[in-house]
């Protein structure tokens, strides 16, 4: 099958970038979306020119690396699904496609389909954890948890990071991304500790990294390769304004003890 | 590195927080909500008779102070529900500067897609309707008290009937997402009963719109008459 590709292409984060066409011939149905793209750019190098590039690593759907928009959908039409896992299959002969990378101010252009998405880690390093014990692993079964519990969080922790619901949300929100990373540690019996914590830490930094605000209106479930559900945004929504409404006055000063501001001593 | 990068790392202050604009929207949504209903059950007295609205009438104005105390509520609701929107519609545009050549959103509501829209001409069309309604200017008939009659003269004409039922299928478009979406935003939510929450939505905003506009219709079929 031969396509026709509209792709944005970048040079650096400072350049001002514009969409081009290519067309990728004889594309075989069996190849992965990545790989009809490792086809185009075998022919871009030896043309002389640049290959398009964008992000990939495992190719197996688990690693959150890869992702851009395909006519307006992040990922592409095919649900719960990466763009390395997307088979060409499922686009017919003629076929004009649109490649465009995530659109948000918090995911700067690093060149052509690659987006810088280091927002998500710091919202991550801002509270993504439990404080635990390093060293010689528990007992399995010393902790009980509930297996509904168990399960809900294992959904919420299928999060991989990868940009998608931020790119498909008119409002550019993360809450998706944020709520699923809340919810896996709030879960759980050893998240409780810092769940309160967690949530105020988490948030005030997504809304510090200028992701816009959820409107509730589930684009994002809908592109997201994991297929997390917006009650994880819910639960977000609770354990922060539970925790911020107890947390009122102390809003701006509590974090000195964890953070030695610069220059301070550990 | 971004300026979010820079190790700052002290708390949003609590208003400043996006989660907590969205539940001031929530809350002051649901006072919205409680008034759309307790006046569509004042309305539909209508139906009683003359004597019976007239009368409803003189006792919401018979205690002031209970009167302005819901006045002032509902006003500092509306403006509320509306600087937070404004605010959230500032970050939206800021969140997102270089837009897609082609987008999709197959998964947003028409009701969802219409808030920005639907939300500022409700807000036009309630200070219409105190203006005519409540204050009386611009209305053919206006007599102070004489609700039953100011409402027969004003749906009579067939102009304002419509105005009034498009006005309230916007106003019902945003009930729609609005009632699902305050329980996905204060938290509320739970995936066995949020589809079941969404239908109810639907069918809320429905029975209101056929209450609201049982009124306008019933007059211009003559079945309300002076
Ligand atoms: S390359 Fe790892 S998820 Fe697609």
């Amino acid at each position: 099958m031969n396509l026709i590709l509209h792709v944005w292409r970048q040079k650096n984060a400072s350049e001002k970038g514009r969409m081009e066409r290519y067309e990728a011939n004889d594309v075989n149905p069996d190849m992965s979306f990545l790989e009809m793209m490792d086809v185009v750019n075998e022919n871009l190098i030896t043309q002389g020119s640049e290959p398009i590039a964008f992000e990939h690593d495992c190719r197996e759907g688990i690693c959150g690396s890869c992702g851009f928009m395909i006519n307006g959908i992040a990922h592409g039409p095919q649900r719960g699904t990466t763009v390395c896992q997307l088979h060409m299959r499922h686009f017919k002969d003629g076929d004009e496609l649109y490649l465009e990378p995530w659109r948000a101010r918090a995911f700067p252009v690093i060149k052509d389909l690659v987006v810088d998405r280091g927002a998500f880690d710091r919202i991550i390093s801002a509270g993504g954890y439990i404080t635990a014990h390093t060293g010689s692993a528990p007992d399995a079964n010393a902790l009980p948890v509930p297996k509904t519990d168990a399960d809900r969080a294992m959904d919420a922790a299928a999060c991989i990071g990868c940009g998608a619901c931020v790119a498909a949300c008119p409002n550019a929100s993360a809450a998706l991304f944020t709520g699923a990373k809340i919810s896996h540690l709030g879960l759980l019996p050893q998240g409780q500790p810092e769940r309160s914590r967690r949530a105020l830490a988490m948030v005030a930094q997504y809304n510090r990294e200028l992701f816009g605000s959820c409107t509730n209106i589930g684009e994002c479930e809908a592109v997201c390769p994991k297929e997390i559900r917006i009650e994880v945004i819910s639960r977000m929504n609770r354990d922060y304004l539970k925790a911020a409404w107890k947390d009122r006055s102390a809003l701006r000063d509590d974090q000195a003890e964890t953070e030695p501001k610069a220059g301070g001593r550990r | 590195m971004s300026p979010a990068a820079a190790g700052t790392r002290e708390r949003v202050r609590f208003f400043d927080a996006t989660i907590v604009k969205k539940a001031v929207m929530a809350i002051t949504g649901i006072i919205l909500f409680a008034f759309v209903v307790g006046h569509l059950l004042g309305n539909l007295q209508v139906f009683l008779g003359p004597a019976r609205i007239n009368a409803y009438a003189a006792f919401l104005k018979s205690n002031l102070e209970v009167l302005w105390f819901v006045r002032t509520v509902l006003l500092v609701s509306v403006l509320a529900h509306i600087i937070v929107t404004i605010q959230l519609a500032g970050l939206k545009a800021k969140a997102r500067p270089v837009g897609y050549v082609k987008k999709q959103n197959p998964h947003t509501s028409v009701a969802s897609r219409s808030m920005y829209y639907s939300g500022p001409m409700i807000a036009a069309f309630v200070i219409y309707h105190l203006l005519d309604l409540t204050i009386g200017a611009g209305h053919p008939h206006f007599a102070e008290g004489e609700v039953y009659a100011n409402l027969v003269y004003g749906f009579q004409q067939i102009p304002v009937s419509i105005a009034y039922i498009v006005a309230i299928g916007l106003l019902c478009l945003h009930l729609n997402h609005g009632i699902y979406s305050l329980f996905q935003t204060l938290g509320w939510a739970h995936p066995k009963y949020m589809p079941r929450i969404k239908r109810a939505a639907t069918v809320i905003s429905i029975l209101l719109f056929l209450g609201y506009i049982s009124i306008p219709v019933s007059v211009m079929a003559g079945v309300i008459h002076l």
